[in-house]
């Protein structure tokens, strides 16, 4: 939208916009409405063909890019030998479980927060000062106490989706407007009530907003602790192609990573989209 | 608003460290006013003691095997013996040097092609897209496929560092710049700016606030990035070699001490990045 408007008042000087106004009709004043999507699309798919074209003519090395054909023949037999299923099973698995934990835990710890400011204040700069520290560098600490096996995976991927969905959670409930926690007061509202019909709905949007960061938070993490150690998983196909100097198997996997983390927040924002039927948009609350 | 979801990650890091800071100077500011006592919450203070206390027992009464726990003040002696006497200080240059470099090339390459972008809508129609399309890929995910090009020494690490840097700088320079008010292009149109005046005068000034959010995500990134790649690439002095000698030798002091200073460098470079943009809000402010 505003990157059209850029194009626009850029390329066209007050007066040129004047005489190109006199000169065309107003319905074919503007030639090149080629749409978004194909433009978007067009980029990657003229890339594809260069790269193509370029590994054909023997240009480009098989150890720094295979050809696309042996990418996609390489996608074609991991899908056939159900080795790929098998991997995004198990990824897919330790995100869902590893998030569950973090979401569950993130969402309790930050409505306590956002509704007691005295939880807050003795809990709250704990959590912060521990969270600062990524979680990534806390990974051969905790390996020491929990080995390198699922658990370690849930822990680590449950820690960092719980950060966003805290913060978004304890701002979310602390974002909603007095006026209308009065309007509660005023209709003589119990608890059950105040949370169910004010302080939910009003902290809908940033709580999604903290759930989203958390989705990605977490996918991001399996990746880490899948390449910091496991024997399974889209991470260990990644680590397995690199040591078997496959970079076809390396940038499948990449692909199928990038896919299946943009799948699940795609599946949230539908999610989201349920939960607030008021809204049309997703929210971003920053 | 595709923009803004897809950057949200790296904002979101920014702000989960952004609240304790501020909240910190205003206490600072509330307590100039009021008497002392009541100026500072002792409440945190009370919870990170209590902390330490535990930690302290913990260790002293054996509840958990001292194997796993050393004492706050193993942890401290570690921390001088390495210094006068290890590498501790020569790792923490060695790694702050890989993530200086990273991060110069990263955000340079960031502000160039987000510049482009901004500036020519057509461009950011054709190739921004894209751009936003491999952000998707999980940061770690690049890891592998780096490592084969670059190899696992520095060259293979400090790319990794850029290209951590390089993703949030792109998305918030091109949208800093494509996001300048369509008063301020009007007026530099009737004023028969050129492109590059355009440029200089109008859409840095007006993105600075935006490449400056960028320029904090690519901080944190960086650094996160940077840790990262010494503890899944080849073993070479700084922080993240520390972090696996701990790991691997079972010394859990020296683990602590690299998690700290991992932290601590994180703190400086948020506070920096803090101060920065307060300084140029208010300078923006004028």
């Amino acid at each position: 939208m505003s990157l059209t408007q850029t194009l626009d008042t850029r390329s066209a000087r007050p007066e040129a916009a004047q005489v190109a106004s006199l000169a065309v009709p107003a319905h074919r004043r503007r030639p090149r409405a080629i749409p978004a999507a194909v433009l978007g699309l067009g980029f990657p798919t003229v890339l594809v063909v260069v790269w193509w074209a370029a590994a054909r003519a023997g240009l480009l090395p098989e150890q720094i890019l295979p050809a696309p054909q042996a990418i996609l023949e390489t996608f074609l037999g991991l899908v056939g030998d159900g080795t790929l299923a098998t991997h995004l099973k198990v990824s897919t698995e330790r995100v869902l479980i590893g998030f569950g934990i973090g979401a569950v835990g993130g969402l309790a710890f930050g409505a306590a927060a956002g509704l007691s400011p005295t939880f807050r204040a003795f809990f709250y700069p704990p959590v912060q000062a521990v969270a600062r520290v990524n979680v990534l560098a806390w990974m051969p600490l905790l390996t020491l106490f929990m080995g390198i096996d699922e658990p370690l995976k849930y822990v680590v991927i449950a820690w960092s989706a719980a950060i966003p969905v805290i913060l978004g959670t304890a701002r979310g409930i602390e974002a909603v407007s007095p006026a209308f926690r009065e309007l509660g007061q005023a209709l003589q509202f119990d608890t059950r009530d105040t949370l169910r019909l004010i302080v939910l709905p009003g902290a809908v949007p940033s709580l999604f907003a903290g759930l989203r960061e958390g989705l990605a938070n977490a996918w991001q993490t399996l990746v880490l602790a899948e390449l910091f150690a496991s024997f399974e998983g889209l991470g260990y196909l990644m680590t397995w192609g690199r040591q078997l100097f496959q970079l076809d198997l390396v940038i499948v996997a990449m692909i199928v990573v990038a896919i299946a983390g943009l799948a699940m927040d795609l599946l949230l924002r539908a999610v989201e989209r349920r939960a607030q039927p008021w809204k049309k948009g997703t929210a971003d609350v920053h | 608003m595709s923009i803004d979801a897809l950057s949200g990650t790296a904002r979101s890091t920014a702000r989960d460290a952004a609240p304790a800071a501020p909240s910190r100077l205003a206490t600072a500011l509330r307590g100039t006013g009021h008497a002392l006592g009541r100026s500072l919450d002792w409440r945190p203070w009370a919870s990170f003691g209590a902390l330490l206390l535990l930690w302290f027992a913990a260790h002293h009464f054996g509840w958990v095997e001292r194997k796993y726990l050393p004492s706050p003040l193993d942890v401290v002696h570690r921390l001088v013996v390495e210094v006068t006497q290890g590498t501790i200080l020569f790792d923490l240059k060695e790694t702050l040097r890989r993530n200086l470099a990273g991060l110069v090339i990263g955000v340079a390459a960031g502000l160039a092609l987000g510049g482009l972008l901004g500036l020519s809508g057509r461009l950011g129609k054709i190739v921004g897209p894209t751009v936003l399309a491999q952000r998707q890929t999980a940061l770690f995910a690049w890891v592998p496929l780096l490592s084969m090009w670059f190899g696992g020494a520095d060259p293979g690490k400090i790319a990794f560092i850029a290209v951590a840097a390089f993703q949030p700088m792109v998305v918030n320079t091109w949208r800093g710049i494509s996001l300048v008010p369509a008063t301020y292009r009007e007026l530099s149109d009737v004023l028969l700016f050129s492109r590059w005046t355009y440029f200089r005068l109008v859409a840095v000034p007006s993105a600075l606030p935006m490449i400056f959010t960028g320029l904090h995500g690519a901080l944190i990134y960086a650094w996160l990035a940077t840790v990262g790649s010494e503890l899944f690439l080849n073993i070479a002095p700084g922080l993240g070699g520390r972090l696996n000698e701990g790991s691997q030798l079972f010394e859990i002091d020296l683990l602590f001490l690299a998690i700290a200073l991992f932290g601590l460098v994180g703190l400086a470079y948020n506070t920096l990045a803090e101060r920065a943009e307060a300084l140029l809000v208010r300078w923006h402010a004028r």
